[in-house]
């Protein structure tokens, strides 16, 4: 199996059965998720709304910053082509990433970054319960590590979810206005990938994404249930769930690969 | 008159396990003056072998910014035992709040910093209290919670549950 995106340009090697290809595009896929919403909570930064809120939604975002590094050098392990995680990470045009559309949506206000983090926390965490148990002993033993990590992030957010959802007025019009953006992108982040048979006859995951997503759902449907927050609708256009990213996506890459860019090779 | 002594040369020095483990109590998180990373835990494997020295930790946070200068004042600390070194991180198993030892807690509480409880069993690292509130699950550093403590009237820190 070959990559459909030219732009991505990482040979995954010559495994016939399409193992390592799969597995590639899997870490590559989780790596580009935590990055993506790692660098953009970190715009919070100094602005958040209050002084707790800039800490906390600092340190989740250099939690994603971490996973994501873990994730690209267990890429760069895999491939071995030289590259390690820093060039994987930066040193891509942004046609070639391959995170999620729900996580091209602009920064937005507080509210849009509590539903795309709710959505897509939930999201990961039904993904990395697929993968505790993975063949691929690296990924699962970083698993082991993210998860115990992301749990703090689940009660931040669910929290804050619980908060907006119960306030009437500003609060809850704010919440409800961002959800009606996001949620039809919500389950890209669960779109199967094209290399899913061999993870899934490889034991590298447990079951498909459908299966997992079909979990996730039924999660996400109890608690916007109690919130009397409206069901997720179908994800749209689910075939191109990692591509065609946005201006703002586009804008962020400029961000993010400015100061290895003015300076290439330089260590630092 | 000359006296001489007979100092063992560097290189027939014995290079053991339990020599490198204590070295390593010399190793401090930076945050953390009170705490070794011995008793933090951080120290997964020590092997010696004939040609080098293999030390493996385990990162308490895997976003942890201290993580380069762990290493590498873990690299100055063997550096006397005059042996290639490979100093190294791990995720083979998780590092968890359990790994601490009774000595680490202790120095913990002299840094200001609760040991790590479930929320509702954080005491005050100053008066022992119970009557703590919590302020904020993200602290100053990935790895602490923000309390404050409603007899001593103090904010402290306290170590995260992982």
């Amino acid at each position: 199996m070959t990559l459909e995106n030219q732009h991505i340009a990482m040979d995954f090697g010559g495994a016939g059965d399409g193992r390592t290809n799969a597995l590639g595009l899997l870490l590559l896929s989780m790596a580009d998720d935590e990055f993506v919403i790692g660098f953009s909570d970190s715009e919070w930064t100094g602005i958040g709304p209050i002084l707790e809120e800039d800490v906390a939604i600092s340190s989740i975002a250099q939690d994603e910053l971490g996973h994501a590094q873990a994730l690209y050098t267990l890429l760069a392990e895999l491939v071995a082509d030289g590259r390690d995680a820093d060039a994987i990470a930066y040193d891509r045009p942004p046609e070639g990433y391959l995170h999620a559309r729900l996580l091209d949506h602009p920064r937005g206000d507080w509210a849009a970054t509590i539903v795309r983090r709710y959505l897509y926390d939930t999201a990961d965490a039904a993904r990395l319960q697929a993968l505790v148990d993975s063949s691929h002993r690296p990924l699962a033993e970083l698993v082991a590590k993210i998860r115990r990590e992301e749990r703090y992030h689940l009660m931040h957010v669910e929290t804050w979810l619980e908060r907006l959802a119960r306030a009437p007025g500003e609060p809850r019009d704010r919440l409800l206005a961002a959800l009606a953006a996001m949620a039809p992108d919500a389950g890209t982040v669960l779109a199967p990938l094209p290399g899913e048979p061999a993870l899934v006859r490889h034991g590298i995951i447990a079951e498909p994404f459908a299966a997992i997503e079909g979990r996730w759902r039924e999660g996400v449907a109890r608690a916007f249930g109690q919130l009397g927050l409206p069901d997720l609708p179908p994800t749209r256009d689910p075939g191109r769930a990692r591509a065609d990213h946005s201006q703002a996506f586009r804008a962020l890459h400029t961000e993010f690969t400015m100061v290895r860019g003015s300076e290439v090779g330089a260590t630092w | 008159m000359v006296m001489t002594v007979a100092t063992p040369a560097a290189a027939s020095r014995p290079v053991t396990t339990a020599a490198v483990r204590f070295a390593l109590t010399t190793v401090h998180d930076p945050e953390i003056p009170t705490v070794s990373i011995v008793d933090l835990g951080l120290v997964h494997d020590i092997r010696v072998e004939a040609d080098r020295i293999a030390v493996e930790l385990l990162p308490t946070f895997l976003a942890c910014p201290a993580l380069e200068v762990i290493r590498s004042t873990v690299v100055d600390a063997l550096a006397v035992f005059d042996r290639p070194l490979d100093v190294s991180f791990t995720f083979a198993v998780p590092w968890t709040t359990e790994r601490l030892t009774p000595a680490g807690a202790a120095g913990l509480r002299k840094a200001g910093i609760a040991p790590p409880a479930e929320p509702s069993a954080v005491r005050c690292p100053y008066c022992d209290s119970s009557r703590v509130a919590m302020d904020s699950l993200f602290g100053p550093a990935l790895c602490r919670s923000l309390f404050y403590c409603r007899d001593c009237r103090q904010p402290f820190e306290a170590f995260k549950v992982i």
